[in-house]
């Protein structure tokens, strides 16, 4: 079904992009020249052939930094997103399905959380909870699960009134094939192209929030957290910050450009034989 | 207006009210989840317990949750938001001009976006799957995906710190000339604009050629109208109203916007105080940001779903 | 104003050697060139009108498009001439096209809900083109406006222009659109299919007012239709369309008395299946008792009293326009919505009402085939999962065995066992009904609810479906409850049938009862709304129904 020579070239570029992402992020003590935390040179030295990034506002490595910072920021990202699919689709499609009073409940508390912007409710919530890696994958997982749900229930509920379905229930199907047999193969490609956006959302979510220091926390630090600490470069002309910033942005196009390429074949199966 | 649609109308303010109402819950009930004490963590860990039971009773601690929540709740609707844990400040006083710093911020980010948004729209339209089209929806694709730091900072870097046109802090006090409150907030509203930018032109297209794709376009075209006839005639009234939504949700994005970009321009307004208050869990002015931010955003969905009801012909001219 | 050009002979419209083509991107491959017309070549002279005919793909809108140079979705028109009042409009530019359209050209479409726009008023749109050529003035186009309103037959004229699309019927809306192409009082329309979406009563109502408005002023038409009986009542010559190229052009009588080609022919004699009626047997497989039933928790009754009777191997056709209750009576049979009252008895026992409670021979024993095949299948299955699965289900049937019973079913719905292995969208839309009437004869039943099973189909695709349905019944003795709204269909397959109006059963028996005078009001309207391959057919069932309703 899927053709290699069909996939386009900005696909092939975020894929191999994100490829090399995951690379530095899975063998970051390998692949990284220097000792995360070692101080190892001046404060913000430039472009060296020492120093391939330069140094940080300490005097670290920070190409170094920007590896292992790939790890934590994808990892929580990553994991963070998992946690909002799995929770978001199994509850989505239950509702669906289910109908009644489980949809009614579940439906208005989820609109209810949506009615806050997310950002300003991970504010208030992290403004009380203790700051660690657990903690924000459960925020960020948690509200972004939200819209997982409404996706999934609103797939769900298309396919769900189809023709197909209702037969499947006339033959007394049970619920389990209905869901997995019926349903989910339906729904797989505009919940794996959402996946993308959703990990995406999460990068720039938890880089936001270590950005303003709400999220992970020193002497760690993901991307986020790296512009934060060489802001105050800036304005003496020193381009530090921007390098995590930018390698956020990469990433992030990176993915976007492979789920958009994935939203595309769906809308094209779609249309199917015109 | 008639009958049917001022009830929907009504209906649909009524639920914005309860939602909020709801959201004031939540927001209340988002602080109260580990039971943390507020005594401790003004008088700190040296403090004597007749110390902390003293302040625990004046400040209400003792009470029951929803009772402290009443109490909130009605200090709010007078006016007091109550006072800052780390400062001992009245809330209500320091907010009131970061929030009019904020709007006004926000105010002009929407000036410059919308009228662009809506026009890069109808360029897209216009030159459906042309060059143009495809430059905005890819220059769209990208702007998604940049964090607001990194074309903050890259403005900052080049034309605060390199070419000197605008200050790369934006600091604003009261009494400022209103030329010079300008000028430094040019470089926050170009980061804002792009945030929002992008959304709203894909959506503005989206509503455009959902409407240039239906029949009555072609039964237009078939009746000899000119592009531009076609346009004023028979597209127009039936599109303003889903570009009217699309610029108020993304409003609401704009109003989220704000936060980050205070932070990285050093703006006084209300997205840097509970950013600052946060750190400090000052619980209070959390709560009250909270607040406020979420019901500008709440009012913004409100509106763009009272536009839709006021300008659907079936609403408006019932049977 | 400028003079339009006239051409002496007579002659408005000549197409001559039209081609048109169109990019098709089919997914996963590289986009591909389409030819949709080839070589077709009309002609048209003043006050005529033209029948274009042809199933779905035949190319008949697009030609009615291009004597307006108008392509639909990308479509481009690659060769040839369309020479409108003397001069080739497609060498024309941009300008003498909006000349020409709504002026001497005018488009009726099939969807006229969708064709006109909601924001603004009838009156408005209905005048704009007239305005818009400046052929009158305002208050002359209005006066012109109400006037055709009148001569339509639409309710209240003066005032029909007030008000908005949506305030209006389906037909009165075809109606309106009829009045905006008139309005301009242009050479040529273009009515594309305009009386398909509405019903049979309907129909015959809007094809009528068409009809007389077209003798009254004079104008040429393209009548584009998949229905010969019906171009045949308005049409003075037929162009029949396959796959884009012309198969006979003649004068109407020629065509529908006398056709030279055998497709031709095959259109002609469409619906006249062969069908003996059956007498009723013993005791009924299916009783329905008394059944009302509603929406919204007993609001909306959609069905009222409702009783009938089904005979193994037998046919029970029910007849009704939209909103009569018949597809609601099949939900009620099937426990998807339980009936309030009445009781249901299948095969010897009573149903219980709701889905739920159903033992799986009840459910195996009563199957549904659906209007829409290709939502009725899961995309994602192969045929083999589609049509084994209810033998896996029911039967236990596995691997090799299941496999084996697959292909037997696949070579009784006449289709190859290698279709086990495609998917439903590579599959024609007559193919795809096949599959599911496959589906539901994989699980032995003894009665098969046919829910508008021909109705999206094509005129000879659908016979063949029914051709089918007919010689399965014989070898496997199964009865059908079959729903439909077209009497020809009924005519060629029912032993008998239930005719519903408003949630009622107005008339039931058996055929030959049923379809013999005399009739009571409704079903005489609905009998004699169906239109015959006639001349002169129209004038006599309209003529009939004034004096029906003089009479009351």
């Amino acid at each position: 079904m899927l053709n290699v020579k069909n996939i386009p070239i900005s696909a092939w570029i975020g894929l191999i992009i994100t490829a090399l992402f995951l690379f530095a992020a899975i063998f970051a003590p390998w692949v990284a020249p220097y000792p995360v935390g070692e101080t190892v040179g001046d404060v913000w030295e430039p472009m060296s052939a020492k120093y391939l990034l330069g140094t940080d506002n300490l005097g670290r490595d920070l190409l170094s930094r920007m590896i292992y910072g790939a790890r934590i920021t994808i990892f929580i990202a990553a994991m963070a997103t998992a946690l909002s699919f799995i929770l978001g689709s199994v509850l989505g499609f239950t509702a669906a399905v289910i109908g009644g009073w489980f949809d009614q409940v579940m439906s208005r508390f989820v609109d209810l959380i949506m009615a806050i912007p997310t950002l300003i409710f991970a504010l208030v919530v992290l403004s009380v909870l203790p700051s660690n890696v657990v903690t924000l994958i459960l925020v960020m997982g948690l509200l972004d699960a939200t819209r997982v749900y409404r996706l999934a229930r609103a797939v769900a509920v298309d396919i769900n009134v189809m023709d197909f379905v209702e037969a499947a229930k006339l033959r007394g199907e049970g619920r389990m094939w209905i869901i997995f047999r019926e349903i989910l193969p339906n729904a797989l490609t505009p919940l794996i192209a959402e996946l993308g956006l959703r990990f995406i959302f999460a990068v720039l979510f938890l880089s936001a929030l270590s950005f303003l220091g709400l999220g992970v926390q020193p002497p760690d630090a993901d991307w986020g957290g790296m512009v934060k600490e060489n802001k105050e470069g800036i304005v003496f002309g020193i381009a530090a910050a921007l390098i995590p910033a930018a390698a956020i942005a990469i990433l992030a196009i990176s993915v976007n450009l492979v789920a958009d390429w994935i939203l595309n074949r769906t809308t094209s199966l779609k249309g199917g034989r015109n | 207006m008639s009958a049917p649609v001022l009830k929907l109308v009504a209906q649909r303010i009524a639920m914005g009210i309860l939602l909020l109402l709801a959201v004031s819950v939540l927001i209340f009930a988002g602080t109260q989840i580990l039971p943390g004490d507020v005594a401790q963590s003004i008088l700190g860990q040296s403090a004597t317990p007749q110390a902390l039971e003293n302040l625990r009773r004046d400040m209400g601690l003792n009470d029951p949750a929803y009772v402290r929540y009443l109490h909130w709740l009605g200090g709010i609707l007078t006016g007091d938001l109550g006072t800052a844990l780390s400062s001992g400040q009245d809330i209500a006083t320091s907010l009131k001009e970061r929030l009019w710093n904020t709007l006004f911020l926000a105010f002009w980010a929407a000036m410059v976006s919308i009228p662009l948004a809506i026009i890069l729209g109808l360029l897209a339209v216009r030159y459906r799957n042309g060059f143009v089209d495809k430059l905005i929806s890819g220059l769209g694709l990208a702007s998604t995906s940049l964090p607001e730091f990194f074309t903050g900072y890259l403005l900052i870097y080049f034309v605060a710190v390199r070419l000197q046109w605008f200050p790369s802090v934006s600091t604003v006090y009261e009494g400022m000339p209103f030329g010079e409150r300008l000028s430094a907030i040019a470089l926050p509203v170009t980061v804002l604009t792009l945030v929002v930018l992008a959304h709203m032109m894909r959506m503005t297209r989206a509503a455009i050629l959902n409407v240039m794709q239906s029949a009555y376009i072609e039964t237009a075209e078939l009746k000899g109208l000119s592009p531009l006839q076609i346009i004023t005639r028979h597209a127009f009234p039936n599109a303003i109203a889903p570009i009217v939504n699309v610029v108020m949700l993304n409003l609401a994005f704009l109003v989220v916007g704000v936060v980050v970009v205070e932070v990285i321009f050093v703006y006084p307004g209300m997205g840097q105080y509970l950013v600052d208050h946060v750190a400090k869990r000052d619980v209070p002015v959390v709560q009250a940001c909270g607040l406020i931010f979420a019901a500008v955003y709440i009012s913004l969905n409100i509106i763009a779903d009272i536009v839709a009801i006021v300008s659907n012909p079936r609403l408006r001219h019932p049977k | 104003m400028a003079k339009r050009p006239v051409d002496r002979s007579g002659l408005l419209l000549d197409i001559r050697n039209l081609r048109i083509e169109a990019t098709s991107y089919p997914p996963g491959e590289p986009p591909r060139n389409v030819v949709i017309v080839d070589n077709v070549s009309v002609k048209v002279e003043r006050g005529k009108v033209l029948g274009l005919i042809g199933e779905s793909g035949a190319g008949k809108s697009t030609i009615g498009l291009s004597s307006m140079c108008y392509g639909r979705g990308g479509v481009r028109i690659t060769g040839g001439e369309v020479v409108l009042n003397g001069r080739d409009i497609l060498r024309g530019g941009p300008k003498l096209l909006r000349q020409i359209r709504g002026r001497e050209v005018c488009y009726v479409a099939q969807s006229a809900a969708a064709a006109f726009n909601p924001a603004r008023k009838l009156m408005d749109q209905v005048t704009e083109a007239a305005l818009l050529h400046r052929i009158c003035s305002k208050a002359e186009a209005e006066k012109r406006a109400i006037g055709l309103f009148k001569k339509l037959g639409l309710p209240n004229p003066e005032k029909f222009g007030e008000r908005y699309p949506h305030q209006v019927s389906g037909g009165q809306l075809q109606r309106a659109m009829t009045a905006m192409a008139l309005c301009s009082e242009p050479d040529l329309i273009v009515f594309d299919e305009p009386t398909t979406a509405l019903d049979v009563t309907t129909q015959i109502d809007v094809l009528a007012s068409i009809k007389d408005a077209i003798h009254a002023t004079n104008v040429a038409a393209l009548y584009i239709t998949h229905d010969l009986a019906v171009v045949a009542q308005v049409a003075d010559d037929i162009m029949v369309l396959r796959h884009g190229k012309q198969v006979e052009y003649g004068d109407t009588h020629q065509i529908i008395k006398e056709p030279r080609q055998q497709y031709t022919n095959q259109l002609v004699s469409v619906h006249h299946i062969p069908h003996a009626e059956n007498n009723p047997a013993d005791a009924p497989i299916l009783s329905v008792k008394n059944i009302t039933a509603a929406y919204g928790g007993g609001l909306v009754k959609v069905l009222k009293n409702v009783s009938v009777d089904i005979h193994l191997g037998q046919t029970l056709a029910v007849v009704g326009e939209s909103g009569s209750g018949k597809s609601t009576l099949a939900r009620a049979i099937t426990g998807l919505l339980p009936p309030m009252e009445g009781a249901i008895n299948f095969s010897g026992r009573t149903l219980s009402p709701r889905l739920a409670n159903r033992t799986r021979d009840d459910l195996r024993e009563l199957q549904m085939i659906y209007q829409m095949a290709d939502v009725a299948m899961n995309p994602r299955q192969t045929i083999g999962t589609i049509i084994g699965r209810p033998l896996e289900f029911y039967f236990g049937m596995r691997g090799r065995e299941r496999d084996a019973r697959v292909a037997e079913l696949l070579h009784k719905i006449e289709m190859g066992k290698g279709f086990a292995d495609r998917y439903p969208a590579e599959l024609s839309g007559g193919q795809k009904q096949r599959v599911c009437i496959a589906r539901a004869l994989a699980a032995k039943p003894k009665l098969i609810i046919c829910d508008e099973v021909t109705s999206a189909l094509d005129p000879l695709v659908a016979d063949g479906i029914l051709k089918l349905l007919l010689d399965l019944q014989k070898e496997e003795n199964v009865a059908y409850l079959f729903i439909t709204h077209d009497l020809a269909t009924v005519k060629s397959i029912a032993d008998a049938i239930a005719v519903m109006y408003r949630g009622e059963v107005v008339r039931y028996g058996p055929k030959s009862e049923v379809l013999a005078p005399p009739f009571d009001a409704y079903t005489d309207l609905l009998l004699s709304s169906v239109p015959e391959m006639e001349l002169g057919w129209l004038e006599g069932a309209m003529k009939n129904r004034r004096m029906a309703s003089a009479g009351n």
